[in-house]
Formats: C-alpha cells, structure tokens, sequence
C-alpha cells in the first residue's frame, strides 16, 4: 500500500451517493483517494464521526448531502453544516487545518459536481500533505493483522 | 372452477388493475394500487419507464431535483413483486365489462433479455452505430443497443432496430459474457385479465416545426424547451453547460417564446398547456444559476402562475434574478447569417414594433396526446374530447366514457407533476372501489425459510466478489481481491464471480452460506441502491436475517472511475472491502416489526373533499368518522350552482350527501370537532365532541378537508355600497336567479382583489375561470349587458382557455390594469381603470361591481395543526409532506390532506384530491397490520436525560417523552434519518443499521486499525428489534 492520502466522504443515501453512483455511470475520471461512506442522511453525521476520522488519522474528509432545502428528511442537511462547522473549530483548536474537513451539497443528477469536489478537496489536501496524525502503512496492515488474529482466536473458541 | 362462476351467473371480478403508461402517474397509481392489494400489469410504449419527468433537470417552485425524487419511486416499482412492468408494449383491445376486462397487449421485441441482462454496458461498448438520443431531444447520441437513460428502469440495454439503427454485426451478441442478447425476438401478444384500467398515457411535446415563424429547424440557436431541459441537465448531453448549438458558446442574451402550440386556434390546440409558464420561470432560474451573467426575457401572454406557491416563484424570478418578462406574442424570428443570432420581432408596450437579437431562443412547447396516444383510447374505447384528450366532466374527472376504466394525468387536462401524482391516486381510488370484493385475491407473497439465530454467534464473515462481466474485472484484479478478503479479520470464505446478482450465482451464494456457516455477507460489487434489496432477498432466502448484508461499490465508485489505473483502483477495491468487514463485524439483525391497523379513516371537514374522501374509502368497505364543523354538510359548494361545463352543482351536492347519509360505513357528526387526537400510523384514538357530547373513536388514517372561505374585502366599498359584491355572491345569485339589473347594465369584475399583492402572494386559482363563468351566464341572460372584467393576467389554464375565448367572441371586455394603477372607484360612483396598451384611462358607470376576492384558509387552521401537529405553509394553507411527489400526504405517515385546505382549487380538482386521498389512505387501511423498518432509532433510558432535544429536532414527531419521564421513540413514525441520534447530546440515541460501533470500526478498518476502545458499552443483543419492553435498572 502507497502513501497517497486518504479522503473519506460521508454521503447521504438519496442524494450525493446517487450523485457518486452516477459519475460512475458516467465514466468520469477522478481521484482515487476518496473511500465512499454512506449514511441514510448528513443529518446523522456526528461531530465524534469527524473527529474520529482524523484521529485514526485519515488526510480529509468530505461530508456531502443533499441541496439545501432539497433534504430528504428536511433538514438534515443543514444540521450537518452546523456540525461541520463545529468540528472544524475544534480541528483547529488541535492544530489540525480544519480546510482537511469541508460540507457540500449536490443533487443526485449532479454526477459531474461529484468528481469535482473529488478533485477539487484531493488537490487541496495533496497542498496541505499528509495529516500529522497520519499512521504509515505497515502501521495499517499491522493493526488489521491484529484484529484478524483478535477474530481467529473468538471463531476457534467458538468452534470448541 | 369454471363451473362455480357460470352456474352463479355472476362472476366474481377481477384483482388485477391494468395501468397504462409508465410516466410519474402511472407508477404512482400501480405502487398505490399494489400496496391496497391489487396486482398490477403496468404497459409502457417506452424501453423504460419513468416517463417526462425523467428528461427534467429540476422541477417548481422548489428546485426538487427531478431524478432525486422520481429514482426511488422507479426503484420501488421495479421490485415490487405485485407490478409487472411491460415495456415497448401497447394494448391493442379491450373487451368485457367493468370488473371484469380481457387486454391484448401487443410487446415488441426489446432484442435482449431483461432476465438476464446485468446492465453491465459491455454490449454498448463495442456497438458501432451511433444515432440521436430521443431522451437528449436530439442533442446527445447514443449507440444502436443502449439504456434509454442512465438509471433507466428496467436497467436493462434494448436495441434499436429499423433503418439507420441496429446493422446486426452481432458485436454486442461476443460482447454480452451473460448471453442476454437475442436479435431473433418476435412480436408477443398478451392477454390479461383485469378488472380495471387505469389510463396514465401522458403527453407529447408539440412539433415546434409547425410554427415554421419561430424558426425551429431553421435557426440552429433556436431550442425547444424540452432540449433546453436537458441542457441545464448536469447527466444531460452538455453536462448542465449552456450552450448555442451554433458554436458551443454560452450565450449572453435569451429569450424563450411561450405558448408555442398552446392557446393558438390555428394549430387546433386553443387550450393553454398549464405548466410552460412556470417551467420558462424555472429554466430561467435555473440558467441564472448556471449563468449568473445571463439576460433572459421570457414573451408571454398571459403569466399564468396559478398553482400553490407559484406566484412567489414567479416574483422571484422577477425580482431577484433579474428575469424579464415582455407581455407580447413574436410575430417573426429570422437568423443573422454571421453571428447565427436569432432576432425577435414583437409589439413593445408602446404598441410600436420592436426588432431585438438574441444568442438564443427557447420555444415553450405545449402539451398534447401523441398520434400513438389516440390510436390507443380508439383500441381501448373511450370518447375524446374535441383536443384529443380524454373526455371526462368537472365533477367526475376520473371517469372516462367507457365504465371501469379510469384516467389521470395530462391525459385528462394538461397539468402539472403533483395535480398528476394526484390525480394519478385518484385513479387508482376508482378502481379499488370498483374491485374492492376482490383485493387481495391475485397478490404474490414470498415466503422464506425461518430465519436462523445468529446472535450469539461470532462474525463469520462471507465476501462475494463481482466481476460485473468487464465492468469491474477488467480495471480490478478481482483475484486478488478475493485473496485480501480471505485474510480480513472474521472473514471465513471469499469468491469471485462473473455476475454475483444472476440467478444462479444467488442460487451458489446460498448455498455458500449454508455450507460455511457465514452468518454476515459483504457484496463487492455494484451501487446498493440498485442491487442491495436483491441481495438482502438472496439472505433472507437461506435464513439469514437481510440487515446481515453490505455492499461495497467496486464499481461505480471504483473501476468505472478509476479505470485508467488499475493497480490503484484495485488497491482501493480491497480498502472498500476492508472498510466494509470492519462495518458488517458489528451489525446486528433487525426485525422489521408490525403495527396492527384500525381500518377506520378520522375525516376532518364534511364539504365537498371531506365527502368525497368518506364516499371513496367508505365504498372501498372502511368505516369513515366524518366530523363537520357546522350544522350541515356541504361546505362552500352550498354557494355554487353550476360548474364552468354547466353542470348541476346543487343537484351534485343533494346526491352526494344522500350517499353518505345513507352509506352503512360513514358516520357523520355535525356541530362536532375533534379535541385529541393521539397515536400513530394504523392506530389513532381520537376523541369528537358534538352536541354536547364527546365520543372517543378509533382510526388508522386522519385526513384533513376543512375547506377555504372567500376573503371579505375591504375595498372598493365592499360591504357598503349595495352595487358591490363578490364572485362567489355573484354565483350564488345567478344560481337562486336573485339578479336584477336594467337590460342594458354595465357590469364591472375587478379581478385580483387583495390577493398577488404583499399581504397575500398568492394566486386563488379559480377567480379567473369564475369570472369568466358568471360573464357567461350574465351575457345569456343579459344580451345587451356590458360585461368588463379587468384584470392582471387572465388564468384560464387547461380547457378553460376555451370558455375565455368564447366570452370573448361573445362580447365580455377583457381589460387589462397593472396593480401599480389599480381601478379605483371614485365618489360618483364612476369606475376609473387605466388601460396600459392604449395609455389611457377608461371610465364607466357600473350598475354592478364583482370582486375577485382572495380564496383564505380557515380561522381555526391553527388549533387543527396544533392539535395534529402538521405544519401549515407561510399563506395559512396545510403543508403537504412534498409538494411534487406526496401532494395529499403530511410528512407524517397516516395523515393526509384534500380540498381547499391544501391551496385553492377547483371543485373537479378538490373531487380528484380527496379520491387521491382515498388511493393513498388504502395502502394503510386494507391491511391488517403495518411494516416498519428495522433501521428506526433507540433511546437507552439509562443514558436519556429527558432534554427534549430529539422532541424538537425529529421532523415527524416520532419521539416523545413517556413513561418514567425518559424520551422514547415511536417506531412506526421514525423514518431513519438519524437527526435525533446525531443532536442527543446525553448519546442516548442509536440508529439501528448506522450504530457508532458500526460506523467507527469502519473507519477503524480503513484507516489504522486505530482504536479499539469501546464507544458503545455492553451488548446490543437485548435491544434487537423494536419497541419491546426492556430491562432498565432501577426502575422496574
């Protein structure tokens, strides 16, 4: 595994993930640093799903919902830009750029404004560089190679 | 069998409904129809369905994108297994009678099989022929063999074989690995036995060439809106771009013409279209938005805003984007030779020609039935009216001519997308009424092995990986995929194969289960969207409970979109599955659980909607409470004797309450209210006082028909001066013949009377059609009269058009004021208007003076929110859950709403919302008992500290504070958004499917395997499922 950064993007079901499914179908070329979420709605995006994000030392984070007025559970969305905003103070009290961390809103028939925003927070990151938080790859495999045993060990004593 | 029904005479009828034409009306009739109990047969003339709305970018007044809301509703009909959706079909025969008909429907050749193609594109890839999309209105291309749209429904290709197609060199037959593609296919006839017919056909564009003058076909900058639509499209042929087809560049100056093949005698369609002028407004907002910097003038008639929330849109447009709009008809468009500018000719408002250039032009195009269209109501054999439409009356808009078959949408009138919705229900209501003995009987249920217990049980995890044919294959090395996903933690078995979601993959993949004892299953594979309802059936039929699956998208979000790098993309491939596991370790099964259902309807309002809504579920077999305010039934329709079409009102109105007076399942209270009501979806309990009295009563549904009243005045000396009164008093006096007047009297109407100002910024719809109705009735009586209706703008939408040309071909005077110098009245009595065209001001001496005075809603709306808490919108009106798509649903599920309470309407429109309302409400009321979803929200009382916030924050009251003081959660009312888990700020909310732990060990799982610290303490396992009582410590 290289080092290249990491996005991950929370997006809600009914908009911005259909908007994800439709750049696809559309065949659009964008950068493959971002690691789709889904969530049934941005309202349910918790500050601590942020925060967590960049603690296990993610390079930034995309929230995406729906257009504003457009939620589908209404107003899901602008909750989440409450919250994204709070969540960027307190990156920013921890010294961590809260630019890593940004809300959006798109339609589901927006599969081009997708692949731009995509594009758009990559090359911001790739500005910024790796998050200070950022563990190395080994760190990664390494970590998941615990678990896998951690869940070894609970099937074998299980099958006992 | 057979001998049954012939020795009975009478044959038991039919349950199935055929519905004829896949648009927004017609899957809204078959998703109502299948969810009261009928089996549907959906036949669409098209590849696929989804009809106009699909083409849309976005939609009035509220910028709803189009495919977000319509994509879900074709999602749902596809895999309801009580719809069977025949495309490129058309019925050729109708014969038999109401209840019981037999169709001949005559399917061409799709030349792939939907069964078993993937959707996967490989076929479109090596096609080499490429032709005009039809979709993209000619701007875009597609190939020969191609989905008609990216999420068209079926996702299914179909060629296109005729001349300039389909060359048949067989490309596509090598290409498909699933053998789907079959040029042989013939012609099928079927026939289907239905006890009803629900026509939902919809509409053509009008062929702009005809109006040679607007140059179409000949200007290359001159669009039609429906390519102007597809333009602002951001999946559209220019990805949302503006741009002159001339030479690619965003325009700085457009213009769009309307009523182009609408109100225009001399193509045959002098009725007006009824949604151009919002749809230009809307375009011209939405290509500011692309194209702040654009000038747009929109030519017009008459701007006919006349729907709920219209008239603010149009101000918008007006006021904030700097939209222009030019009252006059283009008489001639040419062509500059060097710039490919159009120039528009038209009267300025100095009535002095005026020649201007624009970049381009945009023709509003008007609706009308399709020579297909015409073609079939002739094989099904209804009556026409003289346009071409279905011929129905204003007060029964559902009916057709032909008994047992049915009509909504644009086919009865053109409208807009929720007066279709609407009447689409409504539809759908006639016919459950008419084969309400034979629900249920032609129903498809599923049933599935128990299901296996797997809580105990540590993860064993199962990864099925796709290769979608080439689609993921050929960038993502699947293999080695599969060999990182064997060595994820908990994962017990891996595989990769060609297409996961084919029959026989599904049949391995259950097998699979059982063998390895997997207990969860991770698909990697295509979008959930489509596939994970296929899937969760594929767990739920080897006893595995369906919330035990997820899906990771190596398609859409990975090979598709990174294919130039295959090594990354499969690297990213194996994160998405590892993510995934990590999510899929910690979830839980959930029960969908049921709530038992009253299948009594509460109705709030005993006017025209109120008994219409009773009569049409009551005739369904469900016992109706129907509560009046008043001491008689009737409402406003008490005060309106005839109907634009001259039909009988009173006489309507007298039959109407004997029905219900002496239908078995209504019982009717007068002088009553309701005080309380409480409950939930299938199951409210109310209490309604009358007469002193109060008597507690128990429902499934509400619905709320308190009706409008008519604005009293306060100008033109309205209430003082005997000579003034109101539209609706006219009415009422023409209707009892209370009119006296000198032969040769001069009757004023002043129409837009304290309404389309700032106290109230809306349009009341109807005033417009009943002016023109009384200058009608006056000028039979009245030969020699002088009729005058001053007005704004004339909003005769639909067939009505035709009533204000013939008032105006028997001598009404139209005369048109701008609000800015309003008539005015003035101490001799004489009536002073200033006359804009000619820039002079006319005076008479009325002997009358009509007001068009505002339609308001009710004084007691407010205590009725409150005491349902459903939400009212800024001009009092009751706020329905979406103003396109759920146009008599509140947000909250069970409640509905119908008539004049919603916006203003006419009596045919009120008729068809409360038998809309009757179309929705059965899906409740004909079961037994309620499914609701697993994934609802929790409150952990332990944790809760009775803040209130979920209160406040859930937009459908689905939380409240019970028992021991702690916020618990109605599952039935919970829709799974989250919000509530998301604001609690004691984290005493979950949201079963999204839990913290489920969402952080997926993020532990892509990024670092970071934290293993427990966020959520103790098990989960005895909260599974919904609503059961808990243990809670300390309390009990």
């Amino acid at each position: 595994m290289d080092n290249s950064p990491v996005i991950l993007a929370f997006c809600c079901h009914y908009c911005a993930y259909a908007a994800a499914d439709l750049a696809g179908t559309m065949r659009l070329q964008y950068p493959g640093s971002v690691r789709v979420l889904r969530l049934p709605c941005t309202g349910k995006i918790e500050v601590n799903y942020l925060l967590a994000a960049f603690e296990r030392g993610v390079d930034g984070v995309i929230v995406a919902g729906c257009l504003e007025g457009g939620c589908h559970f209404q107003e899901g969305n602008l909750r989440a830009r409450r919250r994204v905003e709070r969540a960027k103070q307190l990156l920013k009290e921890i010294g961590i750029e809260p630019e890593r961390l940004e809300m959006f809103n798109l339609s589901s028939a927006e599969g081009t404004r997708f692949a731009e925003i995509v594009s758009e927070m990559n090359q911001r990151i790739a500005a910024l560089g790796p998050s200070p938080l950022r563990h190395s790859p080994e760190h990664v495999e390494h970590a998941i190679e615990e678990l896998r045993e951690n869940a070894e060990k609970a099937i074998a004593g299980e099958q006992k | 069998m057979q001998a049954m029904t012939s020795s009975n005479d009478v044959k038991a009828p039919s349950g199935a409904v055929l519905v004829c034409g896949a648009g927004v009306a017609g899957i809204q009739a078959s998703l109502d129809l299948s969810a009261a109990g009928f089996h549907v047969y959906l036949v669409e003339d098209k590849p696929a369905v989804g009809g106009g709305m699909t083409r849309l970018d976005k939609t009035f007044p509220t910028g709803d994108c189009a495919t977000c809301i319509i994509s879900p509703k074709l999602v749902e009909c596809m895999r309801d297994p009580n719809i069977e959706v025949l495309t490129l079909a058309d019925v050729v025969k109708l014969e038999g009678e109401p209840g019981n008909f037999t169709a001949t429907v005559h399917q061409r050749p799709r030349y792939v099989d939907i069964s078993k193609c993937t959707a996967c594109g490989d076929c479109s890839k090596v096609c080499p022929v490429k032709i005009k999309s039809e979709f993209d209105a000619q701007l875009g291309t597609r190939k020969a063999i191609d989905r008609v749209y990216a999420q068209a429904a079926p996702n299914a290709y179909v060629i296109m074989k005729g001349p300039g197609l389909c060359i048949e060199c067989m490309r596509c037959v090598k290409a498909c690995k699933a053998g789907a593609i079959d040029h042989d296919q013939v012609e099928k006839t079927l026939e289907l036995h239905v006890g009803a017919v629900v026509l939902t056909p919809g509409f053509d564009a009008f062929d702009a060439s005809q109006r040679g003058e607007f140059g179409f076909n000949h200007a290359k900058n001159v669009l039609t809106n429906v390519q102007f639509e597809r333009m602002l499209s951001a999946s559209g042929p220019t990805q949302g771009h503006i741009l002159r087809p001339s030479d690619k560049k965003t325009p700085k100056r457009l213009a769009f013409i309307q009523c182009v093949g609408s109100r225009d005698t001399g193509c045959g369609n002098d009725y007006c279209s009824s949604v151009c002028c919002m749809a230009a407004t809307k375009e011209s907002i939405l290509a500011k938005e692309h194209e702040p910097d654009l000038d747009i003038t929109i030519f017009f008639l008459d701007l006919r805003a006349y729907g709920k929330d219209f008239e603010r849109y149009y101000e918008r447009a007006k006021n904030e984007k700097g939209v222009r709009y030019v009252r006059s008809f283009i008489s001639r468009t040419y062509e500059m030779p060097d710039t490919k500018n159009v120039v528009l000719k038209y009267f300025g408002s100095d009535l002095k020609q005026v020649e201007e250039e624009f970049d381009m032009v945009v023709l509003s195009l008007g609706l009308e039935p399709s020579s297909a269209l015409l073609n079939q109501a002739q094989c099904i054999g209804i009556d026409l009216n003289q346009w071409g439409f279905a011929k129905t009356e204003e007060l029964k808009p559902l009916d057709t001519s032909r008994a047992g078959v049915f009509v909504g949408g644009v086919f009865q009138e053109p409208k807009d997308i929720p007066d279709t919705v609407m009447q689409a229900s409504a539809a759908a209501a006639r016919a459950m009424a008419l084969l309400a003995p034979a629900r249920g009987s032609q129903m498809t249920t599923k049933s599935y092995p128990p299901e296996r217990d797997v809580t105990d049980e540590p993860p064993r995890i199962g990864v099925f990986v796709c290769h979608c044919g080439s689609n993921i294959a050929s960038v993502v090395d699947v293999e080695r995929v599969v060999e990182y996903a064997k060595h994820l933690p908990n994962v017990v078995y891996a595989e990769h194969t060609v297409y996961t979601c084919a029959d026989d993959s599904q049949g391995r993949m259950k097998e699979n289960i059982v063998e390895h004892r997997l207990n969860r299953v991770v698909v990697a594979s295509c979008t959930p969207r489509s596939h994970e309802p296929i899937f969760r059936d594929t767990l739920r039929g080897a006893g595995l409970n369906p919330y035990l699956l997820e899906m990771a998208n190596i398609r859409e979000q990975c090979s598709w979109v990174h294919s130039g790098d295959a090594e990354k993309a499969t690297q990213k491939a194996c994160e998405l599955v590892r993510m995934i596991t990590g999510r899929i370790a910690e979830s839980r099964p959930l029960k969908d659980e049921t709530v038992p259902v009253n299948n009594a309807a509460l109705i709030v309002g005993g006017g025209i909607a109120g008994m219409t809504a009773a009569l049409a579920l009551a005739e369904q077999g469900f016992p109706v409470h129907l509560v009046e305010k008043s001491g008689a039934l009737g409402g406003t329709a008490r005060r309106i004797y005839q109907t634009l079409d001259k039909a009988d009102v009173q006489a309507f109105l007298k039959d109407t309450i004997a029905r219900v007076d002496a239908n078995p399942n209504i019982s009717v209270y007068l002088n009553a209210s309701v005080a309380e009501v409480e409950g939930h979806i299938g199951s409210f309990s109310s209490k309604i006082t009358f007469n002193g009295t109060v008597r507690k009563v128990d429902h499934g549904v509400v619905v709320v028909a308190t009706g409008a009243t008519e604005h009293a005045p306060q100008s033109y000396g309205y209430g003082k001066n005997g000579k003034v009164l109101t539209q609706l008093e006219l009415s009422e006096r023409l209707g009892r013949n209370e009119l006296s007047l000198p032969g040769k009297a001069t009757v004023v109407m002043i129409q837009c009377v304290e309404q389309r100002n700032e106290e109230r910024p809306y349009c009341s719809r109807v005033c417009c059609t009943t002016a023109v109705k009384n200058a009608l009735q006056l000028r039979e009586r009245y030969p020699n009269a002088r009729i005058m209706v001053l007005y704004r703008d004339i909003r005769t939408y639909g067939f009505r058009e035709a009533a204000y040309r013939e008032a105006r071909e028997k001598g009404v005077l139209f005369i048109r004021y701008e609000p800015e110098k309003a008539p005015e009245l003035m101490q001799n009595g004489r009536l002073r208007v200033y006359e804009p065209a000619l820039g002079k001001s006319l005076e008479v001496s009325p002997d009358m003076i009509v007001l068009a005075a505002p339609m308001i809603p009710r004084a007691d709306r407010g205590e009725l929110s409150d005491l349902l808490r459903v939400p009212l919108n800024a001009d009092g009106f009751f706020l329905e859950a979406h103003v396109k798509l759920r146009p008599v649903d509140f947000a909250s599920e069970g409640l509905f709403l119908c008539g004049t309470a919603h916006a203003p309407k006419s009596m045919g429109e009120t008729i068809s919302q409360a038998n809309a309302v009757a179309g929705r409400a059965a899906s409740i009321l004909s079961r037994r008992a309620m499914p609701i979803s697993g994934q609802v929200a929790w409150v952990d009382p332990d944790k809760c500290i009775s803040c209130m916030t979920c209160v406040h924050v859930c937009p459908y009251h689905a939380p409240s504070i019970g028992r021991n003081n702690k916020a618990e959660i109605q599952a039935a009312v919970c829709m799974g958004c989250g919000s509530c888990t998301a604001e609690c700020p004691a984290k005493a909310i979950e949201l079963r499917h999204y839990l913290d732990n489920q969402i952080l060990r997926a993020l532990d799982h892509l990024l670092a395997g970071h934290s293993t610290e427990e966020i959520v303490e103790g098990d989960y396992l005895e909260q599974v499922g919904i609503a059961q009582q808990r243990f809670h410590k300390g309390l009990e």
